[in-house]
């Protein structure tokens, strides 16, 4: 059985499914549209949790934080299950295929069988959508993936049931109701005035205040830890920037591109200059992570290169919180 | 394999295209890789001098860390780390090393019998 279901490869597997998924109920919103309206753009530092043997940084909210804050502003429901029992998981799975439903769900990337091996780490946070089984094989439309793919009954257990942080214990979701009419320009400024929020928030673990938090520490790291260590954590910074396993594309060109569509929906000129901004941002993001790639080629350059890291992303920390003041009073 | 990027065109617009990767991703993603295999390396080779158990080497083979591994076996972090000391690992019950080499995707003779060398 094969549901009838479009698929789209997208930057970023949350948006992707969750603009797939909806796309399938006939509303037709692009990836940043889901992205900006759910409040996607993020920045957390949490220095005690270890990830990959480096400390936790994410340029992203909590996993299925954006999908459920996209749908709540946008009036939507979604239904979303866990199952202690993988039988059961499957089962569920299966009822909705045959209601015609196809089925968002949570799953750990460390044996996706499609991927390559570069990309496969513990990560519990990836999404994907399946929409249909044959012979024996759950059809599966990986928005990561520019093709659809499939996966045997026990490749897709182990990947609902994969273990560490955030287990997905078979988590699966889908929209089970949609407004006739979205009020899109009331859920674009609610998300934007969200984004602003959080990356202005008093706490130094999060936003703008938590990228000095970790600029601040580069050098620290130098010193305490040695070259090897600090290069590896920069590593992560870079990975997580461009999203691996669930993605590349910085956010901040799909924040960009998201800007440029609720500028025209809700006829503010002012939202197309900041789009320009954040791309701007994002290109020095970029060029962040290009020194830091560089670092890691002579690895016995000069010790103030660390210092010189930590002051580039101290001065992208000041234009983005310039950027989101702006954008704050825009709306 | 190609990954949809968003990226502006010349009257600064912005429109999607697909992408190998670029530079610093891949240099990011080989360290990384690099990485693993020297853990992996200096596992085996402490199985080798008997300060490990085999536990350990196909631990790092799975890119797991003590945390992952406990909970794919049901197990305490600290009950995992006692099983990485090759004496107590030498103790243990079939059934036990059954659960670490489900996980591992090995036999368990395969468990048993590796050495590091």
């Amino acid at each position: 059985m094969e549901l009838n279901f479009e698929h789209h490869q997208t930057a970023h597997c949350e948006n992707g499914v969750a603009s797939n998924l909806l796309l399938n109920k006939g509303l037709k919103l692009s990836e940043p549209m889901i992205f900006g309206i759910g409040s996607g753009l993020f920045f957390v530092y949490l220095p005690f949790l270890k990830v990959n043997f480096a400390p936790g940084f994410s340029y992203r909210p909590m996993p299925g934080a954006i999908f459920s804050k996209a749908a709540k502003r946008l009036g939507i429901k979604i239904k979303r299950e866990k199952f202690s029992n993988p039988q059961e998981a499957q089962k569920a799975l299966e009822r909705n295929l045959e209601q015609n439903i196809p089925t968002g769900l949570q799953v750990g990337v460390f044996n996706l069988t499609y991927f390559p091996e570069e990309y496969k780490f513990h990560f519990n946070a990836h999404n994907l959508v399946v929409y249909g089984k044959e012979n024996g094989k759950f059809l599966i439309s990986d928005p990561v993936m520019d093709y659809t793919t499939s996966l045997t009954e026990a490749e897709l257990e182990k990947v609902r049931y994969a273990k560490g942080a955030l287990p997905p214990k078979g988590h699966m979701y889908y929209p089970t109701y949609i407004p006739e009419n979205v009020n899109l320009e009331e859920a674009i400024k609610k998300g934007i005035k969200d984004t602003c929020k959080n990356m202005l928030a008093p706490v130094p673990i999060i936003g703008v205040k938590a990228m000095r938090w970790v600029a601040r520490n580069i050098p620290k790291w130098a010193e305490k830890k040695g070259t090897k260590i600090t290069n590896h954590y920069l590593g992560q910074l870079i990975r997580m920037q461009e999203e691996i396993g669930t993605g590349g594309g910085g956010f901040r060109f799909i924040y960009g591109a998201f800007l440029q569509e609720a500028a025209v929906i809700l006829k503010n000129d002012e939202l197309k200059e900041l789009s320009k901004e954040i791309t701007a941002i994002g290109d020095l993001w970029r060029d962040f992570a290009v020194d830091i790639a560089r670092v890691y080629k002579n690895r016995n350059s000069k010790s103030n290169i660390y210092n010189e890291l930590s002051k580039s992303m101290l001065h992208i920390a000041d234009l983005e919180e310039a950027f989101y003041k702006k954008l704050r009073k825009a709306i | 394999m190609t990954e949809v990027v968003y990226v502006t065109d010349e009257n600064d617009n912005y429109t999607t295209a697909n992408s190998i990767g670029w530079e610093a991703k891949k240099a990011a993603l080989d360290e990384s890789m690099a990485l693993i295999n020297e853990r992996i390396e200096e596992a085996k080779q402490n199985v080798a001098n008997n300060t490990v158990s085999p536990i350990i080497y196909f631990m790092e083979l799975n890119k797991m860390d003590l945390q992952v591994l406990a909970a794919y076996v049901g197990m305490w972090q600290w009950t995992v780390k006692r099983h990485a000391k090759p004496k107590i690992f030498k103790k243990l019950s079939d059934s036990t090393l059954k659960k670490y080499a489900d996980n591992f995707g090995i036999s368990v003779d395969e468990l048993k019998n590796f050495d590091g060398k």
